[in-house]
């Protein structure tokens, strides 16, 4: 019998992933992990896109709900578009937003993150995770993860950094396109931006 | 104060135009075709000059003496924010400041090291645009002024009084005077580099970007990182 519940609770461990984990723990589990694969990996620390791309789309994207960041994006524009043009707009957003995420990766020195105590019931369906990065010469930046509880783990689905909204600060420029040249003009120029990005870093 | 003058004009004339609004766009920015133009003034002057000496800058000199450079200027503002704190009647915060300060320019090495930061008295980021918003005044239209970038009427007006307390500009020896006010300069736009870099690739519209996130910035500020909720923000989720 007690071998027995070894050999379950063995299994179980690989199995309790980030299905289990509470959102602090899993953001702190995901950002130590990243830290510490791009500490030691010296291809990545000199920008190599590749190493760089590999790393975000094993490790980080899995944890965010990029068709939630989009409609939060478009705002009241979302219903305007067709199911075909929203999971368009989810690609190229996702898109942009992880070559943003992996230029700022780039950037990471060896600032300290400080991991601050979650404040939540254990009813709540979305909670804030709040961290702390040190820097020399400056106030601490905040770091704010806005996640919620889906079926199989918590995913993020905003994020601030010293109060700005990554999703909040595309709204305006969404709304601007969708007004002026409408959701297939947005779905252009996302594209445009994002093959455009594509050749730069190709090229240098 | 030449240029200070000249700023409070401007202010006062961008002030009076606040009232007619282009239709459709960020109601914060009704000066959007103004604001728009001088961006690209200071995208164009930026490209040109600022970011290249701020490369060069960031090339040439070893990181720990950037990091001196960062923390000189710093400790030197620390005054100017420890008075805010005060007048935001933040009086732990405002004592905090002031010891930073003190530590900092003692045993810091005239502010070189921050000392201050590794006792656990934490940096803080005060102004008296901050000051203003605290005491209920709104930030008034969005504008873009040439070479100092994104700021709003309150902000702007409150720029002018962080200029009149401004420790670097009341130094009399000239030559001093504008060696270091040109080295901060330098300084600010070498750490904004990496954030300049990521702006380059994150944004679709650059300055609409800039614009909503450095009013969501000053915001945070403001409330000290705690903004209440704008309203609209949740409405606009519900599916």
């Amino acid at each position: 019998m007690r071998n027995l519940l070894i050999v379950i609770a063995a299994f179980a461990v690989p199995l309790a992933h980030a299905e289990d984990l509470a959102p602090d723990v899993l953001v702190k589990t995901i950002s130590e992990e990243v830290i510490g694969i791009i500490k030691q990996d010296k291809e990545i620390q000199a920008g190599n896109p590749k190493k760089i791309a590999a790393l975000i789309e094993t490790k980080v994207l899995p944890h965010f709900d990029f068709t939630r960041m989009t409609r939060l994006a478009m705002g009241r524009n979302w219903r305007l578009a067709s199911s075909e043009q929203q999971s368009e707009l989810t690609v190229q957003f996702k898109t942009l937003l992880v070559r943003t995420y992996s230029t700022a990766l780039t950037a990471y020195r060896d600032q300290v993150i400080d991991y601050k105590p979650l404040r939540a019931r254990p009813e709540d369906m979305e909670v804030t995770v709040r961290c702390e990065v040190k820097q020399p010469g400056g106030q601490p930046v905040s770091l704010e993860y806005e996640m919620e509880k889906t079926s199989n783990s918590w995913k993020i689905y905003d994020v601030k950094i010293d109060g700005v909204s990554l999703v909040t600060t595309y709204r305006e420029t969404f709304a601007a396109e969708v007004r002026e040249r409408g959701v297939d003009g947005l779905i252009k120029s996302l594209a445009a931006k994002n093959s455009q990005s594509e050749t730069r870093s190709g090229s240098g | 104060m030449a240029i200070a003058k000249k700023l409070g004009a401007a202010l006062l004339l961008f002030g009076s135009l606040g009232g007619c609004a282009t239709p459709g766009g960020n109601p914060a920015d009704p000066l959007e075709p103004l604001n728009r133009s001088v961006f690209i003034f200071n995208d164009t002057v930026d490209g040109a000059i600022m970011k290249p000496v701020a490369r060069g800058y960031r090339a040439v000199l070893p990181r720990f003496v950037r990091t001196g450079v960062t923390n000189f200027f710093s400790n030197l503002q620390d005054v100017w924010i420890s008075v805010n704190d005060f007048l935001q009647g933040k009086v732990q915060q405002g004592v905090e400041d002031g010891s930073r300060f003190l530590f900092n320019s003692t045993f810091g090495l005239a502010g070189i090291l921050d000392v201050a930061s590794s006792w656990g008295l934490e940096k803080h980021d005060e102004d008296f645009g901050q000051t203003l918003g605290r005491w209920g005044v709104g930030t008034g239209a969005y504008l873009v002024l040439p070479i100092l970038g994104p700021s709003t009427v309150r902000d702007g007006l409150g720029l002018l009084v962080d200029f009149q307390t401004d420790l670097v500009w009341r130094i009399d020896d000239v030559p001093v005077r504008n060696s270091l006010v040109t080295l901060r300069f330098i300084d600010r736009r070498a750490n904004l580099l990496d954030t300049t870099n990521v702006l380059e690739e994150a944004a679709l519209d650059k300055y609409a970007f800039v614009r909503d996130a450095w009013l969501q910035r000053r915001r945070n500020l403001v409330y000290d990182g705690n903004p209440p909720r704008e309203r609209s923000e949740s409405d606009e989720d519900s599916p």
